[in-house]
């Protein structure tokens, strides 16, 4: 029996076609419901594009919301914990929600489209929530996940790469900006925004004329090293750049089951985007409680000893308690290190306080194990200037 | 006149579980069972020549795996194959099918609201929490909370830790899912009619309550903490039929040196200085033991087969005020083929599963008032299964075998006693119902079992047919269950003591009253504790 | 802004005055504003013909918590009982009436071992009621706290369920949770001894007599009843509500009627003040809302300056009114078949049987109103002349069911229709009432809603359940009369212990706003 497409396990996104014509190592997961890939060709050379020429992603699956109507920044700004009560149009800002207990649900960008006009993209499905948080508000929301569709293209060469394509002046676009662009033929917003830390850009369009944007980029960017990419050189790319995945690196407050399985965002190192000074956003009198009290769990990003990626260790004190659990880890291409995204428990972490992991790897079929020192590292582990550099530079 | 260590009433799965156990320590063990077969309501009967009918409990999911595990029912035969989800056929033609798989069910969701597919995130893991809590509960004897003996107090303490590490907001939310309806809860969450209905069967299936009956969501709960192969929540087929359930653990009582005696109906335990002697059997034989072990619904074996001069007066008032209400019934139907029906393509995957044809809370809570009166329902839940599409044994190649039960049916009508018109009609209801979605069932049908709770009670004993031999309400939990001061699964005579699903933690083939019962005889004898506790883990 | 008032206390109900009359006992500087003409609420009268008035709500004393009467010298301030004890008659239409007072029941076909059963089984419901008006003395404790305050009132809850000995303790936890229907069918065989206890059971309710949590209702009913059983103030419901208010006054509480809050003022740090209709704003350090928590929180707070998660537990509270208010007024006293008149001045229930009352709820199920509505019925007239002119009599009743959401709407042709019905059901058992009427009244739930702005017109500002009781009520996050919002209490009956003319809410409410100290 052939099921329905609606009816089979994995939806195809508009790109498909492309996808797996690209697609090399058949290795594919799902996203979302949809058939997405790990890997075209091998994991090294699609991490190289993004940090020495350009990669491109299909975001399509990305979950995206419009709010719109009089209250949407209003609401927005209950909503979230960051301030956009001055965000223009234009702009673009990461934010993270939380639920009343001040536990973070999810972390995504906010785009301010216009003063009446948002858009949310999330990682996680919230329209429950968007909508619950609608009381007294006069917004509409709309999912428009499967009507937009999004390409990153992130790099070195990106830039220039879009602009070959059509999109002038692009340069100017300053990091967390947004503005409308006709590039490859197709009218679209292009946002300087991305999940790896370095020059890049996400392109918004109509998801009709998803095929033609694709193969205009890639001849646009056929002399600049622009290449599709999967989600594991994706993922080396954002743990370089610290940045934390839901899911992942800590659970959306509303799947958790167990207790203190939630994270604030302190608890995540995301405190700078609270804003206390703004009066009222969902969490808020959990979130100073906890200011005050202090925070139960630290988000460490470590060098690790050693070569073997420390992926789901346990992170020990000096007296062998074991006081946390890596969350993401990999070895960094780029700055040659051994890196992880570790949560730990206060007070463990705060400096170099003597934080190990007992890693384990394989050797020819036998299991083995190290005690590998952990330094905690402040920032990023790849940081390049051309990230902010406006007016972005070619390479 | 024959001597036993201990004699058990009753050979379906929690006296099966309990003989098992006593006899694997050492036990010299007697079954008494009044049919001419095992199984109670665990069993699986050939009543059309080629078709096999799981005639009463037809899936498995809360038998509780530590004992599956303890006893060997593998080694004994038996294999449990666990599906997914089901569907909700609705009156418009359409349906609701609810799959494992996270995304596609995701997307079924977003079908009926989009809202609703975002929101069940959110309602799986207030369940789930729900089901964390009380799993543990399942292998171990309620504490007697106006006890203060040491095990009593200790057991309490552990209870209230568990319920105290959830944390203030989640303790709330604990407190509000046991006392409220199914369908209250269920509002709380989503907004599509189908939506609610499919899931809200769980809290009526098997009980004389409506949707909107607060105590019900706990009810979902009980139909919600089993598993197969570690898949909470999931169900399963015995391959063969219920009856392979309880087959194999009259395969394991044997391996142990356990004596089964079928067609041997118990008439009185006989009891002496506050002391059991033994059983006499309605033939007039006699067996003796120090320990008689009654798997029987309470009211069964409280005012049928103990003397009330031997019971104290609570007891006998207790049992007469017992609540184990009739109020489901059953069809069991041979089939020529497989039916179609219209809203879905032929060998859709969900049609192994659970189908259902009500497609909103008030339909649902329309046949309970039905019910309430003395009728079954016009428009009645009904959770129907095909497992030959999967199970190759229990009907010829190409034909199939259909399980299903029907909420409501009351033990007894308003008019009177049931009368086969009676039943012609009830059946006729349902099957009207099916029909409605399968144009092609009512020409399959070759043969058709009906069974009311009077069915029930006559042939497998339980007490209006109540399928959980006592309502799962709140007066009848947990220390409450069946008595309150009686709840420790032993009787009110020295030596007697209750197995049944009448005890904690309740029915649904869980096996887990007859391990407890058990757990607790071998304690009284100071024999080695050899029945497994609670082994569920995170 | 000249003024700055230490608290304000919205509604001028029984609750919001008994609170109001605390927080001035303290010494604080208190105001309490009332949008109608008259203060009283749901405690309050009203004139509904020429020259006759009757309770718009409650008509009964129950629960008058006898501490605050004792704490605000009521009884100095003019409270006087005009009856108390009254029995209640279960009207039969054939007039084979049962009277049932506190351990009696009287009348055709009650056997002597009934009259014993009855007698026991009260006392021990009497013993159960005993406890929870204990726990509705005190806060509700948080079950996970960081003060010994919490788990000392659990532990004194507990020590009280224990001192009731075993078998009443173990009969209390098989009741608690159950209905009253199952439990009455244990006890008594007889069906309108059974109907009328089902009715105390369901009053005010949207549950009937199979619905679990019935009992907590009928205990909840019984707790208020320690001192004088049912009762009639000198002067119906007013005696009390001026009382009240005399004793606020005294305390120098201001009271303001014809003046609507029409939004709590807050900033970042907790509430600033009070909005009038008008638009003045009134600045204070805290405000106590008497009004029902979804008017507090959704209209006059705004769900904008609260957590999403509080939002829909709010949205969640059911608080579906089903009982409308009949108010007759009629020539000279109404003639009940075979009923003495002289027992025109007790409770009188139209609730022949458990399953009656059932059905009538099936209906309200579904969205429509009972086809053979259930009643309880006073005769005001009988304990004060001065409602009705000479010769006359009103007749005051609650009827069920009435659901708030009746599909299609309360229109006019609705509520002529419902009113049709009970009048039919009336004279089956007063068969002449009919040419009595010199005018007459109904109250739906969304007449309620409008007059008395209690959402979904529910008498109890929220169902009494077991999910909705004592740290749940009104939601988690509000239970401890606190709001999540600093400086914001809520003293209705949508709090903790619930409704009835108790005075218990407000009481409590003053205490934790004392306790949680002035803001600023």
């Amino acid at each position: 029996m052939i099921m329905p497409l609606r009816d089979r396990r994995l939806l195809e996104t508009p790109l498909h076609t492309r996808l797996a014509a690209a697609c090399e190592t058949q290795q594919w997961y799902a996203w979302k419901g949809f058939a997405a890939v790990q890997c075209f060709t091998t994991v090294l050379q699609e991490y190289f594009a993004i940090r020495n020429s350009a990669g491109l992603f299909d975001l399509f699956p990305m979950t995206k919301y419009r709010i719109q109507g009089r209250d949407s920044r209003a609401y927005l700004n209950r909503l979230v914990t960051r301030d956009l009560s001055a965000l223009k149009p234009g702009r673009v800002s990461y934010c993270v929600w939380c639920n009343d207990a001040g536990q973070v649900l999810d972390d995504g960008t906010v785009f301010c489209l216009g003063e009446e006009d948002w858009r949310l993209c999330s990682q996680e499905r919230h329209l429950d929530w968007l909508l619950w948080s609608a009381q007294g508000f006069d917004v509409r929301i709309h999912e428009e996940t499967t009507e937009l569709a999004g390409l990153a293209i992130q790099g070195p060469t990106s830039c220039r790469i879009l602009r070959n394509a059509g999109a002038a002046g692009l340069e100017q676009l300053p990091p967390f900006q947004h503005a409308a662009f006709t590039c490859a033929g197709v009218s679209m917003l292009i946002s300087r925004t991305g999940f790896t830390g370095d020059l890049g850009y996400e392109i918004w369009f109509d998801p009709a004329r998803a095929l033609a944007v694709w193969d205009g980029l890639l001849e646009a960017g056929n002399n600049h090293g622009l290449r599709p990419i999967g989600s594991q050189a994706l993922d080396i790319a954002r743990i370089e750049a610290g940045f934390i995945q839901a899911g992942v690196d800590f659970m959306p407050a509303e799947q958790v089951v167990r207790p203190d399985r939630a994270r604030s965002p302190f608890e995540l190192g995301l405190g700078r985007f609270v804003d206390f000074r703004k009066p009222g956003f969902n969490g808020r009198r959990a979130l100073q409680a906890e200011q005050q009290r202090g925070s139960r769990h630290r988000l460490l990003l470590l060098d690790v000893e050693g070569s073997h990626p420390a992926r789901d260790a346990f992170i020990y004190n000096r007296a062998r308690q074991v006081v946390g659990t890596v969350t993401s880890a990999t070895w960094s291409p780029s700055a040659k290190a051994n890196i992880a995204i570790a949560s730990v428990r206060t007070p463990w972490g705060r400096d170099n306080d003597g934080l190990w992991a007992e890693v384990y790897y394989r050797r020819e079929l036998q299991w083995e194990k190290v005690r590998a020192c952990c330094r905690v590292v402040k920032g990023p582990f790849f940081d390049p200037p051309r990230k902010k550099a406006t007016p972005a530079l070619d390479f | 006149m024959q001597r036993y260590d201990a004699i058990v009433i009753g050979a379906g799965h929690n006296g099966l579980t309990n003989a098992a156990y006593l006899a694997k320590s050492g036990l010299r063990v007697l079954l008494l069972e009044k049919n001419p077969y095992v199984g109670g309501a665990a069993v699986s009967r050939e009543l059309h020549p080629g078709w096999t009918y799981s005639n009463c409990s037809y899936v498995c999911s809360l038998l509780r795996p530590e004992i599956y595990r303890d006893l060997e029912l593998a080694r004994h035969g038996l294999q449990v194959i666990g599906y997914e989800g089901g569907i909700t056929f609705m009156r418009n033609g359409d349906y609701f099918g609810n799959y494992s798989d996270a995304e596609r069910h995701h997307r079924e969701m977003s079908r009926h609201s989009r809202r609703d597919a975002d929101a069940y995130e959110r309602y799986a893991s207030d369940v789930m929490r729900q089901t964390r809590l009380i799993r543990p509960f399942l292998m171990r004897t309620p504490a007697d909370p106006t006890s203060l003996k040491r095990r009593d107090v200790m057991e309490l303490i552990y209870m209230l830790r568990k319920y105290w590490g959830l944390g203030e907001h989640a303790l709330y939310d604990t407190l509000r899912f046991w006392t409220m309806s199914i369908g209250e809860f269920l509002d709380e969450y989503f907004e599509s009619a189908v939506i609610k209905a499919h899931f809200a069967g769980g809290g009526i299936i098997g009980t004389g309550l409506g949707v909107y009956s607060p105590g019900t969501a706990y009810v979902l709960l009980h139909h919600y903490m089993g598993e197969v192969d570690g898949s909470i929540g999931a169900w399963g087929f015995a391959r063969g039929g219920m009856g392979a359930i309880t087959r194999a653990m009259a395969g394991a009582l044997r391996s142990y040196g356990g004596e089964i005696r079928t067609d041997a109906e118990a008439r009185q335990i006989l009891v002496k200085n506050g002391r059991v002697q033994g059983v006499a059997l309605a033939n007039g034989d006699e067996f003796h033991a120090d320990v008689v072990v009654s798997n029987l619904d309470p009211k069964r074996t409280f005012l049928k087969i103990m003397d009330e001069k031997d019971l104290p007066p609570d007891v006998v008032r207790r049992a007469r005020n017992f609540k184990i209400r009739g109020s489901s019934g059953k069809l069991n139907i041979a089939l020529d083929g497989m039916p179609t029906f219209t809203a879905v393509p032929e060998r859709h995957p969900l049609l192994v599963a659970d189908l259902h044809f009500i497609d909103s809370l008030e339909r649902m809570e329309r046949a309970y008032d039905d019910w309430k009166y003395g009728r079954w329902s016009r428009d009645p839940y009904l959770d129907m299964l095909i497992p030959t599409q999967v199970d190759p044994t229990m009907a010829p190649p190409g034909k199939h075998m259909m399980t299903v039960f029907v909420q409501y049916c009351p033990a007894k009508l308003a008019g009177g006693d049931w009368t086969p018109a009676d039943r012609d009609a009830f059946a006729r209801t349902c099957v009207d119902q099916i029909s409605e979605y399968s144009p092609n069932f009512k020409d399959l049908i070759l043969h058709m079992e009906v069974r009311t709770p009077l069915e029930l009670e006559n042939e497998v004993g339980l007490t209006e047919g109540n399928i959980f031999q006592g309502e799962l309400t709140m007066d009848q939990l947990l220390f409450n269950r069946p008595f309150p001061g009686y709840a420790q699964y032993r009787g009110p005579v020295t030596g007697m003591y209750m197995c049944g699903s009448g005890t904690h933690p309740g029915g649904g083939v869980m096996a887990a009253p007859g391990a407890n019962a058990a757990r607790e005889i071998l304690m009284d004898l100071r024999r080695p504790p050899i029945v497994p506790g609670d082994t569920s883990d995170d | 802004m000249t003024e700055r008032w230490d608290a304000i206390v919205i509604g001028a109900g029984h609750n919001g005055l008994t609170c109001a009359a605390y927080l001035g006992r303290a010494g604080r500087k208190v105001l309490v504003l009332e949008r109608s003409s008259t203060v009283g609420g749901m405690a309050g009268m009203r004139r509904f013909a020429e020259g006759c008035s009757v309770p718009g709500c409650a008509h009964l004393l129950y629960h008058l918590n006898p501490r605050v009467v004792a704490d605000l010298e009521l009884q100095s301030h003019g409270l006087r009982l005009a009856a108390s004890h009254l029995p209640t008659v279960a009207l039969d239409e054939n007039g084979g009436h049962l009277t049932l007072t506190e351990r009696s029941v009287d009348g055709p076909g009650i056997s002597p071992q009934q009259r014993a059963v009855y007698a026991a089984f009260m006392d021990r419901l009497r013993r159960f009621a005993a406890v929870l008006a204990a726990a509705g003395e005190t806060r509700p404790p948080r079950l996970v706290s960081d003060q010994w305050r919490d788990y000392l009132t659990l532990a004194a809850l507990g020590w009280k369920v224990w001192q009731l000995g075993r078998d009443d303790m173990r009969e209390l936890m098989r009741i608690g949770a159950i209905n009253i229907f199952d439990v009455l069918q244990e006890e008594f065989d007889n069906p309108l001894l059974k109907g009328a206890l089902c009715l105390d059971a369901v009053l005010g309710t949207h549950m009937g007599p199979r619905s679990p949590n019935t009992v907590l209702n009928f205990l909840h009913r019984l707790a208020g009843q320690t001192g004088a059983g049912v009762a009639v103030a000198d002067g119906g419901m007013q005696g009390v509500i001026s009382a009240l208010e005399r004793a606020a006054v005294a305390r120098g509480v201001e009271i303001r009627v014809n003046t609507a809050a029409s939004r709590i003022v807050t900033d970042a740090d907790g509430v600033t003040g009070v909005e009038l209709a008008s638009g003045e704003l009134l600045a204070c350090r805290m405000v106590l809302s008497s009004a029902d928590p979804k008017t507090t929180f959704q209209r006059l707070l705004g769900p904008q300056v609260l957590d999403t998660g509080f939002n829909r537990r709010i949205h969640n509270l059911r608080m579906r009114g089903t009982a409308a208010k009949l108010h007759l007024a009629l020539r000279g006293a109404p003639a009940f078949r075979g009923l003495d008149a002289a027992a025109l001045g007790g409770r009188l229930l139209i609730a022949p049987s458990p399953d009656y009352i059932e059905l009538a709820f099936d209906a309200a199920k579904y969205g429509a109103g009972s086809e053979h509505p259930a009643m309880e019925i006073t005769i005001p007239t009988v304990h004060t002349r001065a409602l009705a002119p000479a010769g006359m009599h009103v007749l005051s009743a609650v009827v069920q069911y009435a659901p708030a959401g009746l599909r299609g709407g309360w229109s006019a042709d609705a509520k002529a229709g419902f009113m049709e019905r009970i009048l039919t059901q009336l004279a089956r058992y007063a068969p002449g009432i009919r040419e009595q009427i010199v005018s007459a009244e109904l109250l739906t739930p969304a007449d309620l809603e409008a007059e008395y702005g209690v959402t979904g017109g529910h008498w109890h500002h929220g169902e009494l359940a077991l999910d909705q009781f004592m740290m749940l009520r009104p939601v988690p996050g509000a239970a401890q009369y606190a709001a999540p919002i600093p400086g914001l209490y809520l003293c209705g009956a949508g709090a903790h212990p619930g409704g009835g003319v108790s005075g218990t809410p407000g009481r409590n409410a003053a205490q934790a706003a004392l306790a949680g100290g002035l803001r600023r």
